[in-house]
Order: C-alpha cells, then sequence, then structure tokens
C-alpha cells in the first residue's frame, strides 16, 4: 500500500477538473475521484487489518520518508496507525457522499468541485503526514477552500459568515504554528518529526507553554468552547456539500490534532491541564445542548448540537483513559458521518420546501418517504440509539471517564449523561415538527429523493450502521493505538 | 442442552420480518406483509415453547435447582479488560417465563391486526414496526448483560416512539410518541449512571458475574460497594435506586407515569402488546432479574415497595374517574404494575422469603393475558363504535357477544375473583405484603376494591347501561383473526391460576409450593364483590347517581379527573423553567456574550485600522513631514535622552 496514492488521486483528479470544460463532465470526473478514492480507503483498511493481523508491531504502518528541508529537518513523512486510518475512512464516506448531493449543482461547477477535492486533499494529507511542518500545511490547505465554499456558493450572511470562519480558523492554525515551532526549537534535536519528538521526549516546562497553544489551536477546529461560535454561522451559510465537508471532515481536523499532535507527544501537558478541557467540554457538551434546542432553523439546529457532540470528543481526549480516548475517535468519525448526513438530509428537503425554519415545515413523511426515513435514522442517531454509532461512541466515552474514582470526572461524567435527554428533545422535536403531523398545504407535490441523493444518504447509513451494529472492528482497530498514547501518559508522573 | 440455534432465532425472526417489510414492504408486499410478519412470529412463538419446555422439564434443573445457562456468549464491544458489553443468552425460569409470555401476546395482536389494521395505508410499516418490537423485547429479555439489556432497553423505547406516532399526521400522537420517549429517556439516564456505579464496583458488566460479586461479602469489591456512602446511603444502594430509576420509567411508576396514558394515541393492538403486557413490564422485569443485588439493600426495596404502592393507589383512583375507555385501561395498567413492584420491594431472597419475587412475576404473568385480553376486546369495540368515550357505549353485549364474555372473563379476572387467574396472583402478592409490611397490605386492599369498581364500572358502561346506538352497516366483530386471540386469552386469563407457578419461578431457583390459604382470601374477594356491586349500582341502569356523587365531591373529583394536575407540573417544568429559564437564557448568552466578544475583536481590529489608516495618505508632503518631525524626534531622543 503506497500512501502517496491517498494524496495522488485527489491531486490528479483536481488538475483534471480544473481542465474540463463541459460541467456534466466535471461532476463524473469529480465522482469518479472520490469513488477511487473511497475504494483506496477500504483497500487501506484491509491492508492495514492484514499487516496487523500478520503481526507487524510498528506503531505506524506503510511509512515513506522523503527529505524536504534537509538542513531544517523537515522532511515528507507518511504513515498511518489505526487512529488515522479510521479518520481516512471517514474522509472517503463523507467525500463521496458530498460529491453525490451536490450533483446538481450549476453555478461555477468546476470551482466548486476543485475546492471540494482540494479540501479532501488537505484533509487526506493532514491525517496522513507524521512531520508536523507538513502536517500544518495540509492543515492550511483544508482551510482556505471553506472560505471560498461559503462566501461564493453560500447562503444567508455568507460574507459574514466566511470571514469569521477563515479568520478564527486561522487564529487557530495560529496558535497551532506557534506551538509546533516551540515545540521545534525546545526539543534537543531540532525535528518536526513526530515520531522521533515522542521518542527524545519534550521537556516538561515545554510542554507546559506548548501544550495549551496547542490544543487550544486544534481545539478551535473542534468546536472547543468557547471558541466555537463558527461553528454555527458557518455550517448554516455553507451549501450543502459545504456543511458536509466541514462538520464531516474540518471538525475532526481539530479532534485528531489534538489527540495526535497535542496529548500525544505532550502527556505532561495533557495532564496539567485536562481537567480545565474536562471543564470546558461538560460546559459545552450540556450548554450546546441547551442552545440546541431554541433553535428554529434546521442547520442552526444541527451545527449547535455538533458543537455539544463534539464536546464529548473533546471530553474523551481530555478524561485520558483509555477508553475514554477510544470513545473520543469513535465520537469523532460517529459525528462525522452523522452530521454529515444530516447536513445532506437538511439540503434535501430545503431545496424542495425551501425553507429551514422548523416551524414552516410539516408532515413530510407523507411525500417523501426516503428522505424522512433518513431524517429519522440520523436523528436517531444523534440522540444515541442503540445500533447505530453514536451510541457506541458515547458509552465508551462514558465508560472510559467512570474509570475515575473521583467527584471531580464523576460530576463531569454525569453532566455528559444528562446531555442525552436534551438532545431527545430538540431531535424529536425537529422531526415531529417537520417529518411527522398533518401535511401542510402546497407540499403534495414535492417529489422524494433522486438517485444521487438516495445513493448518497444509503452509503453514509451504511456507515452509520456498520459502526452501531458492529462496534467491535473499529474498536479493534483504534484501542492498540490509544493504548499507547494512554502509556506515554501513565509513564509521565 | 439448550438448542442454540433454535434460541438465537426466537428474536431474529421477528427482525429479520422488520429489516425484509421496513425496506421493501411498500413496493412488493403490500397486501401479504401481515402473514409475513405473523407466520415469523408464530415460528418464533413455538421455538419459544419448544425452549421453555426444554429448560423447565429437561435440562433446566440441577440438584432440584433451576440453574442459569448461558448457552451462547459473544464480546461485541470490550471496553477494558474483563468489562465489555456483550451480546449473550441467558436461560433462567424468568427469561423462559417472559419469553414463552411475549411471543404469545405479540403473536395474539399479529393475528388481531390482520384485520384489525387491514386497509391502513402503512399496513407493511405496521407489522416491520411490531417486528421490530418482538425482536428487541425477546432480545431484552434473553440480556446477559446488563449493558445489552440497555440496549435492548433503548430499542424497545423507540419501538414503543414508532408505534404510537404510527399515525404520525394527528397532532396529539406526535406529542404522545415525543412524551413518551422523553420522559422513559430522562429515566434511562438514571439507568444508566446506575449500570455505571454498579459495575464499577463489580468490575464487569456480565449480569452473572456481577450479582456474585455484589452479593459475596467476603468480596471487596461488595466491601467497597457498600461502605463508600454518599448523601448518607452507600454507593450499591445509590446504584440501585438509579437502576430502578430507569425501570419505574418504563414501568409507568410515579412520578414517571404521565407517557402511559397518552401512548394510547397508538393504535390498540399496539397498546395491549406494548403497553399492557410487555413493555411497560420491563421495568418489573429488570428488578427481578438483578434481584439478589436489590435484595441486599433495604433502603432499595423500601423505595420499591413505596413508589409500587403509591402508583397503584394512584392510579387505581384516577382510573375511576377517566372517560376514555383506552386511558381506564392505561391506569388500570399502571396500577397492576405496581402491584408488581411493591411485591418485589417487601420480598426477601431465597426460600419461603422469596414468596414476594415469585408472586410479582406470577401476575406479570397474568396480568399479560388479562390485559392484552382487555385491550383486544376494547379495540374490537372502538372498532365498532368508532369511539374511544364511554359515554358512546352501552348495551353493546347483544351485538359483539364474544366480545363481551372474554371480557367478563378478563374483568373478574383482574378484579381477583376466585377461579380467574388474577385471583391466584394478587393473593399472593397480598400475602407477601402481609407478611412484611402491614401498611402497604392494607393499601393494596383498598386498591383492590378501586380496581374491581373502576374495572367493573368499564364493563357496565360498554355493555349494559343505556341502549345501544348501532349503524348495521357495520361486521360485527370483525373476522376469524379479530376473535381467535380473544378466545384464546381468555382461555388464559380464566385458567392461568392454576399453574403452580412457584415450581418454576421463585427467587432462586427453588421450589416454591403455592399455598393458597383460604380465610386469608376472604377480605381481598369481599371487597372486590363491593367494588363489583357497588359499580353494578351506578352503572348497570342508566341513572344519574354517578354525576350526584362526582358533584357532590366536585373539588376532589375534578383533582383526580385532571390526574392530580402531575401533567400539568411537568408541562410547567419543562416549559417554563427548562426552555425559558434556561434553554433561552444559553441561546442569548451564546448570541450575544460569546459570539459578541468574537464580534468586538473584529470590529475593535476594524475600528484600530480605521483610525491608523489615515496615516498613509500617498501624499508625499505629509510624508515629507513625517519623516522631518522623525529625524528631529530621534535626533532628541539620541542627543538628550539616551547620551
Amino acid at each position: 500500500m503506497n500512501l502517496l496514492l491517498l494524496i495522488l488521486i485527489p491531486l490528479f483528479t483536481a488538475i483534471a477538473v480544473l481542465l474540463m470544460r463541459n460541467p456534466q463532465h466535471i461532476k463524473w470526473v469529480a465522482l469518479t475521484g472520490a469513488t477511487t478514492q473511497f475504494i483506496t480507503a477500504l483497500w487501506l483498511l484491509l491492508a492495514y487489518q492484514n499487516e496487523r493481523a500478520a503481526g507487524n508491531h510498528f506503531q505506524m504502518l506503510f511509512e515513506q520518508r522523503y527529505n524536504l528541508f534537509t538542513s531544517w529537518h523537515i522532511s515528507f513523512h507518511l504513515g498511518v496507525d489505526g487512529i488515522s486510518t479510521a479518520m481516512i475512512l471517514l474522509t472517503a464516506f463523507v467525500v463521496i457522499a458530498g460529491v453525490l448531493v451536490s450533483w446538481k449543482m450549476t453555478k461555477m461547477t468546476k470551482e466548486f468541485y476543485f475546492l471540494l477535492i482540494l479540501l479532501s486533499l488537505g484533509a487526506y494529507g493532514f491525517f496522513i503526514s507524521l512531520d508536523l511542518f507538513i502536517l500544518f500545511f495540509f492543515l492550511e490547505i483544508a482551510v482556505i477552500p471553506k472560505y471560498l465554499l461559503i462566501g461564493i456558493w453560500g447562503s444567508g450572511n455568507k460574507e459574514y459568515s466566511a470571514n469569521k470562519l477563515a479568520l478564527m480558523l486561522m487564529g487557530g492554525s495560529a496558535l497551532v504554528l506557534v506551538g509546533l515551532l516551540g515545540l521545534y526549537f525546545n526539543s534537543p534535536e531540532r525535528t518536526f518529526d513526530l515520531i522521533r519528538l515522542s521518542e527524545i521526549g519534550i521537556s516538561t516546562e515545554t510542554q507546559k507553554i506548548c501544550f495549551p497553544l496547542l490544543f487550544i489551536g486544534f481545539g478551535v477546529f473542534t468546536a472547543l468552547f468557547p471558541f466555537h461560535t463558527w461553528v454555527p454561522d458557518g455550517h448554516s451559510s455553507a451549501p450543502t456539500a459545504g456543511s458536509m465537508f466541514l462538520a464531516g471532515i474540518s471538525m475532526k481536523l481539530g479532534g485528531y490534532g489534538c489527540l495526535r499532535v497535542a496529548t500525544y507527544l505532550m502527556p505532561a501537558g495533557a495532564k496539567e491541564y485536562a481537567n480545565i478541557i474536562i471543564v470546558l467540554s461538560s460546559i459545552a457538551i450540556l450548554y450546546g445542548a441547551f442552545t440546541t434546542l431554541m433553535q428554529k432553523d434546521l442547520k442552526y439546529m444541527n451545527a449547535y448540537s455538533s458543537v455539544s457532540h463534539c464536546g464529548f470528543v473533546l471530553l474523551g481526549i481530555s478524561m485520558l483513559t483509555k477508553t475514554s480516548m477510544t470513545g473520543a475517535v469513535m465520537q469523532m468519525i460517529s459525528h462525522g458521518l452523522m452530521t454529515a448526513l444530516f447536513f445532506a438530509v437538511i439540503g434535501m428537503i430545503y431545496e424542495r420546501t425551501h425553507t429551514r425554519q422548523i416551524n414552516e415545515m410539516s408532515g413530510l413523511l407523507k411525500v417523501m418517504p426516503f428522505i424522512s426515513t433518513i431524517f429519522f435514522i440520523v436523528g436517531f442517531c444523534s440522540l444515541g440509539l442503540p445500533g447505530l454509532s453514536g451510541f457506541v461512541a458515547e458509552m465508551t466515552i462514558f465508560m472510559g471517564s467512570w474509570e475515575h474514582p473521583d467527584a471531580f470526572h464523576r460530576i463531569a461524567t454525569i453532566v455528559a449523561c444528562l446531555s442525552i435527554v436534551v438532545t431527545a428533545v430538540y431531535i424529536l422535536r425537529a422531526i415531529g415538527k417537520t417529518a411527522m403531523g398533518p401535511l401542510k398545504e402546497g407540499y403534495a407535490n414535492l417529489t422524494d429523493a433522486s438517485w444521487n441523493e438516495k445513493l448518497a444518504a444509503v452509503i453514509l447509513v451504511a456507515g452509520i450502521i456498520a459502526i452501531g451494529c458492529a462496534p467491535f472492528w473499529l474498536n479493534n482497530l483504534v484501542g492498540p493505538d490509544t493504548q499507547l498514547i494512554m502509556q506515554k501518559i501513565l509513564l509521565t508522573q | 442442552m439448550p438448542n442454540v440455534t433454535y434460541i438465537t432465532l426466537i428474536p431474529l425472526l421477528p427482525m429479520a420480518g422488520f429489516i425484509m417489510l421496513g425496506i421493501f414492504g411498500r413496493k412488493y408486499f403490500k397486501n401479504t406483509s401481515g402473514i409475513i410478519g405473523t407466520v415469523l412470529l408464530l415460528i418464533s412463538t413455538m421455538l419459544a415453547i419448544h425452549t421453555a419446555y426444554g429448560y423447565f422439564f429437561e435440562y433446566g434443573k440441577l440438584d432440584g435447582i433451576y440453574q442459569k445457562m448461558i448457552p451462547l456468549h459473544y464480546t461485541w464491544l470490550e471496553f477494558s479488560k474483563g468489562v465489555s458489553i456483550d451480546m449473550g443468552i441467558i436461560l433462567d425460569p424468568i427469561s423462559v417465563m417472559m419469553l414463552v409470555v411475549v411471543t404469545f401476546v405479540s403473536l395474539m395482536v399479529h393475528i388481531y391486526s390482520l384485520s384489525y389494521m387491514k386497509g391502513e395505508e402503512r399496513f407493511p410499516t405496521y407489522y416491520a414496526f411490531l417486528g421490530l418490537f418482538s425482536f428487541s423485547m425477546l432480545g431484552l429479555v434473553l440480556s446477559s448483560n446488563i449493558f445489552q439489556i440497555y440496549i435492548f432497553w433503548e430499542l424497545v423505547g423507540v419501538s414503543s416512539f414508532l408505534l404510537i406516532g404510527y399515525y404520525y399526521n394527528k397532532p396529539n400522537a406526535v406529542a404522545a410518541c415525543k412524551k413518551a420517549f422523553i420522559v422513559t429517556r430522562f429515566a434511562d439516564v438514571g439507568f444508566l449512571i446506575g449500570i455505571l456505579i454498579l459495575s464499577f464496583y463489580a468490575g464487569t458488566l456480565d449480569f452473572n458475574l456481577l450479582i456474585q460479586k455484589l452479593t459475596s461479602p467476603e468480596a471487596s469489591e461488595f466491601k467497597n460497594a457498600v461502605t463508600t456512602s454518599f448523601l448518607g446511603l452507600s454507593g450499591l444502594t445509590w446504584g440501585l435506586i438509579l437502576v430502578f430509576i430507569g425501570g419505574a420509567g418504563k414501568s409507568a411508576m410515579f412520578p414517571l407515569h404521565i407517557w402511559l396514558p397518552d401512548a394510547m394515541e397508538g393504535p390498540t393492538p399496539v397498546s395491549a402488546l406494548i403497553h399492557a403486557a410487555t413493555m411497560v413490564v420491563a421495568g418489573v422485569f429488570l428488578v427481578a432479574r438483578l434481584f439478589p443485588v436489590f435484595s441486599m439493600s433495604t433502603t432499595a426495596l423500601n423505595l420499591i415497595s413505596y413508589v409500587g404502592i403509591i402508583s397503584a393507589l394512584i392510579a387505581a383512583i384516577i382510573a375511576c374517574t377517566q372517560t376514555d375507555i383506552k386511558r381506564i385501561l392505561a391506569f388500570s395498567t399502571m396500577s397492576q404494575i405496581g402491584f408488581m413492584m411493591f411485591a418485589l420491594g417487601v420480598s426477601g431472597f431465597g426460600g419461603e422469603n422469596g414468596i414476594g419475587f415469585t408472586a410479582s412475576l406470577f401476575h406479570l404473568f397474568t396480568h399479560a393475558l388479562f390485559k392484552a385480553l382487555l385491550f383486544l376486546c376494547a379495540g374490537t369495540v372502538i372498532h365498532y363504535i368508532h369511539s374511544n368515550e364511554v359515554k358512546d357505549m352501552g348495551g353493546l353485549r347483544k351485538y359483539l357477544p364474544i366480545t363481551h364474555i372474554s371480557f367478563l372473563i378478563a374483568c373478574l379476572s383482574i378484579a381477583g375473583i376466585p377461579p380467574f387467574s388474577g385471583f391466584f396472583s394478587k393473593e399472593e402478592i397480598l400475602l407477601a405484603a402481609f407478611q412484611h409490611n402491614i401498611i402497604i397490605y392494607f393499601a393494596a386492599l383498598i386498591t383492590s376494591g378501586l380496581t374491581a369498581f373502576y374495572i367493573f364500572r368499564l364493563y357496565f358502561h360498554i355493555f349494559w347501561n343505556k341502549p345501544a346506538i348501532v349503524k348495521s352497516d357495520h361486521k360485527r366483530e370483525g373476522g376469524l383473526s379479530m376473535i381467535l386471540p380473544l378466545i384464546l386469552l381468555s382461555i388464559g386469563a380464566a385458567v392461568a391460576g392454576f399453574i403452580p407457578f412457584g415450581h418454576f419461578v421463585s427467587s432462586d431457583g427453588s421450589t416454591l409450593e403455592n399455598t393458597l390459604h383460604i380465610e386469608f382470601s376472604i377480605a381481598p374477594v369481599i371487597l372486590g364483590l363491593t367494588g363489583i356491586f357497588a359499580a353494578m349500582w351506578l352503572y348497570l341502569k342508566q341513572n344519574n347517581r354517578p354525576q350526584k356523587i362526582a358533584a357532590s365531591m366536585s373539588v376532589l373529583y375534578n383533582i383526580v379527573y385532571r390526574k392530580f394536575y402531575i401533567d400539568e407540573l411537568y408541562l410547567f417544568v419543562t416549559k417554563k423553567i427548562l426552555f425559558k429559564l434556561v434553554g433561552r437564557p444559553a441561546a442569548w448568552f451564546d448570541k450575544n456574550i460569546v459570539d459578541g466578544l468574537v464580534n468586538l475583536t473584529g470590529n475593535a481590529t476594524e475600528y484600530i485600522s480605521n483610525k491608523i489608516k489615515v496615516v498613509q495618505s500617498g501624499k508625499v508632503q505629509q510624508y515629507a513631514m513625517y519623516f522631518l518631525f522623525g529625524i528631529i524626534g530621534l535626533a532628541v531622543l539620541f542627543i538628550y535622552i539616551w547620551k
């Protein structure tokens, strides 16, 4: 398995899209690229599992290294472990679904698909880089397209949202950059190499300064309270595929960074600041849920619920147990699939009813049985119904958090548990108002999903059910690597 | 030995039905879906009976004691060493008994719905949901792991949600299904935290190991669990109370009962299956499943007893004033589950002490039969009259003869009149209460009198009272598929009491002799008869006595009629407090303070840059002036200040 494929396929697709003229062809090229990438990602999963089954115990598999700037010790170093394999799979699922739901995009088709693919390129690159410098490079690649996607194809107050999102994420990136440079200049051996850095260790003083920089920097991406306000505006203004990518992929970049870079490299820093993050993420979980309760716009509702759900990711990481971290990774995957599907469904509904206001819709189940059924499924996933992915992730985080016997961690866990009631309230309210109830006048002629929408939904639902009904494979994929991170934390006293 | 394939097929067949009818039903099985669902469930039922026969008479007993067997066990999600969610099958007397009850009642409902739901637009969906429910409920009773039971617990909740909201275009049904889900969800958080606490002490999620570790006084886990205290109660007690809250939510115990009456918005056969016979008794089942651990904590048991008896009494009182036939039955269900709950609460563990345990599950068994029967009869009546209100009914005994007889059998059974089944189970419950807690005993006596009264009030209202208003164009009692379940359930409700239940189900698996004390049963039977005669005096013929009585205590009557204003209280808490005092400020805070700060940063940057941008005007003269002043300034700096 050559990891370069994961970057080259989107790169070539993007170039091909640029060279095309006919919008019809562009779509098919984009879809072909996304499908190839999807197959490659599945292949990666199989290859990875085969290697592991064959007894390969290296931390990273399929490593490749090319020197970029020898004098600065920057190299193009790639490799994957279970966590990044899972994230790559997630990205592939979301990308293919995103391409499918934008099938009817007529405005500047070429540029639109180019940016989508560029964004996915950034995400793939980010997840496989083992060198902090190129990791940062890919992170930035994933930020810029969002600005344009919202600014050009967005709706509502789109300029404001695009500015806000780009500036806040850039602010986060700036913190990340400062943190990375801090690591680079304070390590005994000037290197950006993730594995090397973790081997030689970083002094506790440096960790205490760099950990908050990196954690907050990445945290902005994953809606760390109180730096989450770009989420509602950004998601709501973005076009459907844009919201899907934003919530399904971009927010996960932050979570992955928090885990892989901040926590893994700086266990002492993680221990030092864990309690503060626990407080912030517990607030995000419950407060996000209550804020969601008051939203009237479906997209705002899902965006705020993302704040609440991503709080679980940060809570799982900061609880610093193997189980809770595994749960955090599961929650990233689960939330990525679920929220992408959620935005896709909202987009489908909006295209037909031309409204996103919950109170203005009623009885959609009658005319759009397929879309409404998906809406039910994704809603149930969001409120943590067993058999769907959300349940597995949340329960793993709860179990992991409960391993701490002290009152502080207990209270945080209970606060997080309480959110599942609030989630049920807002989800059922939205479903009850829109899908159920008497059919609204004038809705009788609305059509159900078209083939591309059905396919997109089915792909994402398949992912959700695969995790929800058979969580053991994800657990086995991710578990050993969170165990490694945990070992490093246990070693620091 | 048990045949694992057969047992796994029992829940999986309905699941297969759900998947098949759910995905392809609308297209390919528009008319045949009912038959498909019913046949699948018929096979399940036969397998369940086969399993029960095998367990009770062939391989279940070892040295005279029924064993807990785990023929299938499979790690589903491992959290850490030893702590994992396992999908497994447990065979013990209660799970096997429940298997039979669930499949049988579900089969009856499947058959009944063939005619009752005929012509519905979403007929395949209905059977798909029934399949999902049957799967979840069977999975629940077979669970060998406490987290597994939680998984199925949620799944029965969602099936109940889907079926209550079956008539999704009725706003009442939508409100009801939301309410049912949210109230039980709230209780489930308790259950979840309870699981976390218990598993923390026991270090396992497996039922058998958990019970073993938490009940053996030598084990260090046990010492930990009972010595660490929080707010005066031990860790173990807290865990148990929280688990019980989950059970109370699902079983509609006071004060979490408010969803059950509203749940009657669903189709009537669904009420018979889910909200009378099976799902609502899951709470009782849960406490029974963990009973060895519950019996370690007197506080938890006392709580269960009092919650049970209060629910029983309150529901019986409310049932006397309601006018909607299904709501009367819903309150009656709540009251009867209250009986089962307090029977567990007053029970001890092992041997003769465990009479409450046996009685509770015996009552669960008989109640499933007669309550399902009551609901199905009510379904026939509603089908015939097209109304749920008792005031539209009357004199139907001539028009619905089979329904009339079946309903009468069920009423006599629930009223505790010998020799019908309810009599036997209720006697045992009263006996257990009498031996352990005299206050509860007297409250239970009063409740059983009230039970006889309200159920016969309903009976006379439907079948006697005023002459019938009949629409002659209507088929009387539906087809055979609606009559057959009534007959089968009537036979069950009439004779199930003679089963020597203690021989099969007891707290520790040993044999418990059923002894009927004639002198002891005199008081409850007389009270029951009094209730019946009172109902007869008031409702046999149309008269104005009921109105007079209601008017004479109008304040009291209204309070009861409005169900003690508990719904209004909940509405106040959720709408006024949670939405207005928490949700709205949170949303405001986010928009104006958190986001306000973000915007403030942006605006401040813009303001400052606006102010300083005038410096870069492009005018050479200005630049020259800045240059000059700069030079002078630097010169001053170097010459005078820096030196």
